[in-house]
């Protein structure tokens, strides 16, 4: 009787057990993800994988311009996380070219030459190489043979992925590039590595700078013919290019010096078809997509509607604008980004009329050496406005994002111009395989289109070639590591204002040099070290 | 497999217990039971003969008919607020009785988890709030009829806006990154109370006229049955029945007015002037203008309300064996709020069924609620905007119709880009607004067993559906459409679904043995899942038909969820009626964990020893005085995305493309993942006193607890390469909060015309961070947090190993002799020669040392009057709208318009934000009193068929504080941009017939 009573019990519980187990499932994924299988399932999805690595040179997140950002860390999507942004900060703000009226965190210190460890700007451009090269394992560890079985891809299919994997390489190569120049080392991991709890070894100078190279020429035979992979997408010339400025710097990076094999690889550039644009104000407005592709050789582009951020071409129409937005073909101004008086000093004049690269503004702030001088860095009205880059086409037709807050100019990576200024400063430099008369004429040619003199062989000296970088390069991304190279950006030779925190410039701390490892990095990863002095 | 293994143990318990099921003769005892206040019939009281197994209810007439076996020696009756009372029925058929009310004894019914318990049986620390003890007046949002209520239990309200929502916490926060929100209840579902587009709050959704208890579950040993997501407490909800016979109906109705009484101070339109002209630059002095505009007045009004509940309530008795208690109501409330063009409207219907079927074996208990709110959001940066707006600036512009006639920064004829918007322009110009439909139903049924009446059949059906419409115009004239809609405006729908569901079923055996041995045992399973669709619109230019460019809709819905698969044990086991032990135990299974992680076991055990039944039994002063002790584990899961374990891709927006060969295409990013997380546990002890003296004139409860959460749900900083993220959410680190709580409550004089109550309650919480990943590391300080407004990125507190969480970490501002702030000097720290990011300290944190609450009340004749108030001592705030407002950058803006500055602006003569001195850290102790209520009876009118009372009632009376900011009360601990709480005048009127 009890054991009927019992069992009746347990069987209606049982039942109801069940009953409310029905409903069971513990296997929930949003309706708008993908697992790994959806999405290596076709060469258009490897395709929009590959996109993403290009696309994280100028979109910083999922959403564009903000929101989902591809790196946390308590950042900012807009200044800290972008590629383009965050490396001119590096580039730039520590030299003549540009300082910057706002106090967001620690951006002052760029310009003072006093950052820290703890720099959260540092932090993000860690992150961000870093992340890109992240992206590009996963292509190439999903994009193996037995990948691609696994995926169910073969045939011409499976050649189509397979030649992706150049240019994620291509694209590693890149990042690990930006690693060497700014942190003189970096975490390095491949596609061998795992993803998860995995704490990642670092690589040495040395070792680094050889794997760029090795790979650089390893991709060489895959990647496509130079001048032939569509707008956007690399080639062999971008490789070459790479290279060229690898071995131009190699003696900053290795403390070995590889001028000849500059030349070589800069002349290979040269000597694939590119010529310079016509018109060198084109290259720096919104349909550069559409005028400058004969000169450009790696671009990240942007887009007013498509391909919006913060971080991006955006920055330039808008940080260096005050009450002028119109002229750089913004909606309003970010009253941050000026040059100061050292760079005004290069140019003969800065009206442009006797150099046409003098883009400076003279609507509103007048571009003069007075205008240039900065008595308080925080007074935006102080300084030289740079008005080089702007959202205008050069047609005239109107820019896609209607309301003109986001760019369309796509930031040039790698162009012509810098591979002859290479050719130049390497012949210079006692690099073989090139010939000065060759270097004057690319100098000349650059000044020509310029609309500036041409200049003697006498005339053509390291300091002339320095300063004709600035003139042609400016605000472009290559600053600090010029000055780096010629021995300028920390020693007492040059000084610019407000180096070192003084109007009139000030020496700094050799180790200024190289940036620090950011501590939250050395902290999250044992097998880090830190830069010397820092 | 666990559950198989459950279940034979749950059987091996039912089975030991069947054994002791005797059979015996039975009498008829019949009563009545009244109200000793007035002498009034009592119905719905629970009659139980002691040490058996019958009970029933009074009827209607206060009277009952029980039949209980020949050697039952006494009844027991019970009722939610009154004592307890045990009746001898030794030789005697027919009993009277009269019900002490019990604000305060440990005699009432408390609602717990998976059930309810007498207060005197309770082995917890559990405290229930009846309805006649909520916070009175006008309030719209349930949590907050608890604030200062309850020991331990701090409810801080979001700000003033229409419908808005609260902060809660019990005993402080568990949890660094994960929510620190408790779980909430609702008549026995648990329910998601945030997180939908278009809904400021989801418990605004419940009418407080509905409820009828609220119960707050504070240590683990309580809350453990609710496992996985019962680490921050528990508060458990309770609505309204119907019990007599005859309907009773009650209307009550309130018109509140809300006065925006609180303003930041901030510069005269003649200081502004003075500044400016005084500062010599031309370019700012030629933007002045010539007038006097106090712009928080022109964004602020007096805001109306108004509050009408109709009730019916009652039983139909179809037959001997059935009858139907019921309860329907309905509610209306609008308000304005005092931020112009803010307005909520709740629209309430609610019912419950009762019905007991089969001579009271089955009883069923039906409810449904459903609640219809309209809210129009106002844009509150309006509110930020007009405190630092330039006060020589007209609202409208006397020349120009342009931007709608509002007065705005212009240069050249354009909108100037960074600079601030018109804020009257930005409340006028813009509509916000969204309708929430919210039904929340549930059928328990309970069945006891015909052949084995000792043991119950519990079964739990539950749902929660809730669905916003929202719909956003900007008008096209609008400054903002001028710049961002190309002059055309936009038109943006957004909307959303939540819908949960629930399914638990429960045993529940119970067997009294006679001489205060008892045993009751639990064992249950359950599933609920919580799905939510994001609903995603193309956004459309003002005229709704043209869309803006550049969008694609690649998802028109998302759906997202999570789940939990349960399973309960509990047994409760009284001996002697002086010693009580619980066991519970609970195994969860959820969604958001890989396979390998997802299961997890929540034990708990508790321990009372009732000292009046013992040591003090013949000690008349005594009442009631019970020790408990308490342990228990919970879990956190909370604040982790819902596949966070999974590795997954998501399809790029439309902004983000890639070119390949001029033409773009949206791109698929890998997400990070983190396939090893875990819950976050917390064990909690608790030793607790609980106390009824002098007849019931002083009780109360003292409890100590200590939390501590291991495997801490933490944003981290992980090796760059690692991952496809710099942080992670990981399970890292410890924290362990302290407290000790106390309350009182007593009766000063009560006699036949006069009763004075005095409550007080207090609680000491502190926290403090014991482990974090990698805080060994040299040069590690810890996690930043704490986003301030200005700048960008700045952080003003850390997470850090020996501190609270939430410390602030700011530079130590140096001063002079006077005691001026020096602008920009820091104490240099580490005296390295540099001030910077490593010369940061602790300093303070925005958690109350002490946080207390109290209130009073006489009632003499028909006149009730009544005074609640709380407070916190040793809460710090950092005064954001000072360092964000108050320095002449704020007035002469580098952006070239003019601002206003805060008045501290001429303490600290400040040129540049300095945003990281502890001069802006401020002590923001305070006390306020929050309620004044008034209350006469007229008692029965209308030919003495209705009973009508009056109240009149005041909240947010005043606040005490040295605090130099408009509202000490903040959520987070850095003052920024809060809707001001008004203060709010009610006059209502209550009507039962």
């Amino acid at each position: 009787m009890k054991n009927k009573l019992l069992i009746s019990a347990m069987s209606v519980f049982a039942g109801a057990v069940i009953l409310s187990s029905c409903a069971k499932k513990l296997d929930i994924t949003p309706s708008n993800a993908l697992n790994s299988s959806q999405v290596y399932s076709s060469p258009e999805n490897f395709k929009k994988v590959l996109g993403k690595l290009y696309a994280t040179l100028s979109t910083t997140g999922n959403s564009g311009p903000a929101g989902t950002p591809d790196i946390g860390g308590g950042l900012d999507e807009g200044s800290q996380i972008a590629f383009i942004r965050g490396f001119f900060n590096c580039q730039e703000l520590p030299t003549d070219e540009a300082v910057v009226a706002w106090n967001d965190q620690t951006i002052w210190d760029f310009h003072y030459l006093r950052w820290n460890s703890a720099d959260p700007f540092l932090k993000g451009m860690y992150a961000r190489p870093i992340y890109n090269v992240s992206l590009a394992n996963e292509l190439l560890r999903n994009s193996t043979d037995a990948k691609l079985s696994e995926y169910g891809i073969s045939g011409a299919d499976a050649t189509i992925v397979k030649n992706m994997r150049s240019e994620a390489r291509f694209l590693r190569a890149f990042n690990y590039w930006v690693m060497l120049d700014l942190f003189g080392k970096s975490t390095f991991v491949t596609e061998n590595d795992p993803v998860s709890n995995f704490i990642p070894p670092e690589i040495s100078k040395t070792n680094l700078f050889k794997f760029i190279e090795d790979e650089l020429k390893a991709i060489d035979a895959e990647l496509p013919a130079a001048k032939t992979a569509e707008y956007g997408r690399v080639d062999k010339a971008a490789a070459w290019g790479l290279l060229a400025r690898l071995y131009l710097n190699a003696g900053t990076y290795i403390g070995t010096t590889k001028y000849t094999e500059a030349i070589t690889y800069a002349k290979k550039v040269i000597d694939a078809g590119y010529t310079l644009n016509t018109n060198y104000r084109w290259m720096f407005q919104a349909d550069n997509n559409v005028t400058s592709k004969n000169e450009f050789i790696f671009v990240a582009p942007c887009d007013g509607l498509t391909g919006k951020a913060y971080g991006n071409t955006t920055f330039f129409i808008h940080a260096p604008a005050g009450a002028d937005y119109r002229d750089f073909g913004a909606n309003n101004g970010w009253f941050g980004y000026r040059a100061t008086a050292a760079f005004a000093a290069l140019w003969p004049d800065l009206s442009g009329g006797t150099d046409k690269r003098a883009m400076f503004q003279t609507s509103v702030f007048n571009a003069t050496m007075s205008q240039a001088q900065i008595s308080d860095i925080t007074d935006f009205s102080n300084g030289l406005h740079v008005n080089k880059y702007r959202n205008i086409r050069s047609d005239g037709a109107p820019v896609n994002d209607p309301n003109s807050e986001f760019s369309d100019i796509d930031f040039p990576l790698i162009r012509l111009a810098e591979m002859y200024l290479i050719y130049a400063e390497a012949v210079l430099r006692g690099g073989t395989g090139g010939d000065a008369a060759t270097a004057l004429g690319y100098i000349n040619a650059l000044r020509t289109r310029a609309g500036a003199s041409t200049i003697s062989a006498g005339s053509l000296n390291l300091q002339f070639i320095l300063d004709e970088r600035a003139r042609e390069l400016y605000w472009e991304g290559h600053r600090r590591t010029d000055l780096v190279r010629y021995g300028l950006l920390t020693t007492g030779t040059y000084l610019w204002p407000w180096k070192g925190g003084v109007a009139s410039g000030t020496a700094v701390n050799s180790k200024f040099n190289i940036y620090p490892v950011p501590v939250a990095n050395l902290n999250s990863n044992k097998n880090l070290t830190q830069n010397t002095g820092y | 497999m666990f559950s198989s293994k459950f279940l034979k143990a749950a059987g091996l318990i039912v089975l030991a217990l069947v054994a002791q099921v005797s059979f015996a003769q039975n009498r008829v005892i019949t009563g009545k039971v009244t109200d000793s206040k007035d002498g009034s019939a009592m119905q719905g009281v629970t009659v139980a003969a002691k040490g058996a197994n019958a009970v029933t209810q009074t009827g209607a007439d206060g009277t009952f008919r029980l039949s209980v076996p020949d050697n039952a020696a006494a009844l027991v009756f019970t009722f939610v607020g009154f004592n307890r009372q045990e009746i001898s029925i030794t030789g005697q058929n027919a009993v009277s009785v009269s019900l002490v009310n019990s604000n305060t004894g440990l005699g009432e019914v408390v609602v717990v988890a998976y059930g309810t318990r007498r207060k005197t049986d309770l082995t917890n620390a559990v405290t229930q709030v009846a309805a006649r003890d909520f916070q009175k007046g006008n309030i719209a949002s349930s949590e907050q009829l608890l604030q200062g209520k309850v020991a331990g239990l701090e409810v801080t309200t979001g700000g003033g806006s229409a419908g808005g929502g609260s902060k809660i916490r019990i005993r402080g926060s568990a949890s660094l990154n994960a929510s620190n929100d408790p779980l909430i209840v609702i008549d026995g579902v648990p329910v998601e109370g945030n997180g939908m587009a278009g809904a400021s709050n989801l418990l605004n959704t419940i009418n407080p006229n509905d409820i009828e208890s609220m119960s707050v579950l504070k240590d683990a040993s309580a809350a453990a049955l609710y496992g996985a997501r019962a680490t921050n407490g528990v508060i458990i909800i309770t609505t309204k029945k119907g019990t007599s016979r005859k309907p009773v109906f009650n209307f009550n109705t309130k018109l509140s007015v809300f006065n925006p009484h609180n303003r930041v101070k901030v510069l005269s339109a003649n200081q502004v002037r003075d500044i400016v002209n005084g500062t010599g630059n031309s370019t700012y002095i030629s933007l002045l203008g010539s007038e006097n505009t106090d712009w928080q007045d022109q964004i602020y009004q007096n805001a109306v309300g108004f509050d009408n509940n109709l009730s019916i309530a009652g039983r139909q008795d179809f037959s001997k064996t059935f009858s139907l208690p019921y309860r329907f109501s309905v509610g209306y409330l609008t308000q304005e709020g005092t931020l112009k063009t803010n307005r909520f409207n709740r629209l309430s219907l609610a019912f419950n069924l009762s019905p007991k079927f089969f001579k009271d074996h089955l009883s069923l208990n039906i409810n449904g609620k459903f609640a219809n709110t309209k809210t129009r959001f106002a844009d509150e940066g309006a509110i930020g905007t007009a405190i630092g707006f330039d006060p020589t600036q007209a609202v409208y512009n006397k020349s120009s119709n342009k931007y709608g006639g509002f007065w705005e920064w212009e240069l050249g004829g354009s909108p100037l880009g960074l600079a601030p918007r018109n804020p009257v322009g930005l409340l006028e110009l813009q509509n916000n607004k969204s309708t929430l439909n919210r039904f929340i139903g549930n059928i328990q049924a309970d069945y006891k067993l015909h052949f084995f009446p000792d043991l119950h059949v519990l079964v739990n059906l539950g749902i929660d559906n809730a669905v916003t419409d929202g719909l956003y115009v900007r008008d096209s004239i609008s400054v903002l459409s001028v710049l961002g809609d190309q002059s055309k405006g936009r038109y943006s729908q957004y909307g959303g679904k939540k819908y949960s569901k629930l399914a638990d079923v429960q045993l529940f055996y119970q067997k009294d043995f006679g001489r205060g041995n008892k045993l009751d045992v639990l064992a249950g399973h359950g599933y609920q899942e919580y799905m939510t669709d994001a609903r995603n619109y193309l956004t459309y230019f003002q005229d709704g038909v043209t869309e803006q460019p550049g969008q694609s809709l690649d998802f028109p819905v998302i759906t997202d969820g999570f789940a939990i698969e349960s399973y309960i044990g509990r047994a409760n086991l009284t001996l002697a009626n002086k010693y009580l032990f619980q066991a519970s135990v609970r195994r969860d299974a959820s969604s958001k964990f890989a396979k390998a992680n997802r299961n997890a076991i929540f034990p708990a055990v508790s321990f009372a020893w009732k000292l009046n039944e013992d040591l003090f039994k013949n000690v008349s002063a005594i009442n009631e005085l019970k020790l408990r002790l308490g342990w228990g584990e919970t879990g956190q899961q909370d604040g982790i995305a819902n596949s966070y374990y999974a590795p997954l891709y998501y399809l790029a927006g439309a902004g983000a493309q890639f070119n390949f060969g001029n033409t773009f295409t949206q791109p698929y990013r890998p997400t990070a993942y983190n396939p090893d997380l875990q819950w976050e546990t917390t064990q909690t002890l608790n030793l607790g006193l609980d106390y009824v003296l002098f007849g019931n004139r002083i009780s109360g409860a003292i409890d100590i607890y200590q939390k501590k959460t291991n495997d801490l749900i933490s944003s981290i900083d992980v090796a760059p390469g690692s991952n496809f993220d710099v942080t992670m959410t990981y399970n890292i680190g410890s924290l362990v909060n302290k407290g000790i709580e106390f309350s009182i409550n007593t009766v000063p004089v009560k006699n036949k015309n006069l009763t004075w109550d005095l409550g007080f309650n207090v609680t000491h919480n502190n926290a403090e961070i014991t482990s974090l990943y990698n805080s060994d590391a040299p040069g590690y300080k810890g996690i930043q947090v704490g986003g301030i407004s200005g700048g960008t990125g700045n952080n003003i507190m850390i997470h850090t190993v020996g501190y609270a969480p939430f410390t602030f970490y700011p530079n130590r501002q140096v001063y002079t002799a006077d005691g001026k702030p020096i602008e920009g000097l820091y104490d240099d720290v580490d005296r390295n020669g540099i001030v910077d990011d490593g010369d940061r300290v602790y300093y303070k944190d925005p958690n109350a040392d002490l946080m207390f609450g109290f209130n009073t009340g006489i009632t003499y004749k028909k006149f009730t009057a009544s005074l609640a108030g709380h407070g916190m001592i040793g809460n710090y705030l950092y005064n954001n709208y000072n360092s964000n407002n108050a320095v002449l950058r704020n007035i002469n803006n580098p952006v070239r318009y003019i601002g206003n500055a805060g008045v501290n602006y001429l303490e600290t003569r400040f040129t540049n934000n300095r945003y990281l001195s502890d001069y802006y850290i401020e002590n923001a102790s305070f006390f306020r009193l929050d309620n004044i209520n008034f209350g006469y009876d007229l008692g029965m009118v209308i030919n003495k068929k209705a009973r009508l009372r009056l109240n009149a009632n005041i909240q947010n009376v005043f606040v005490i504080t040295k605090y130099s900011g408009a509202d000490p009360e903040n959520t987070g601990g850095i003052d920024n941009n809060i809707y001001p709480r008004p203060r709010i005048f009610t006059i209502g009127a209550n009507l039962d017939f």
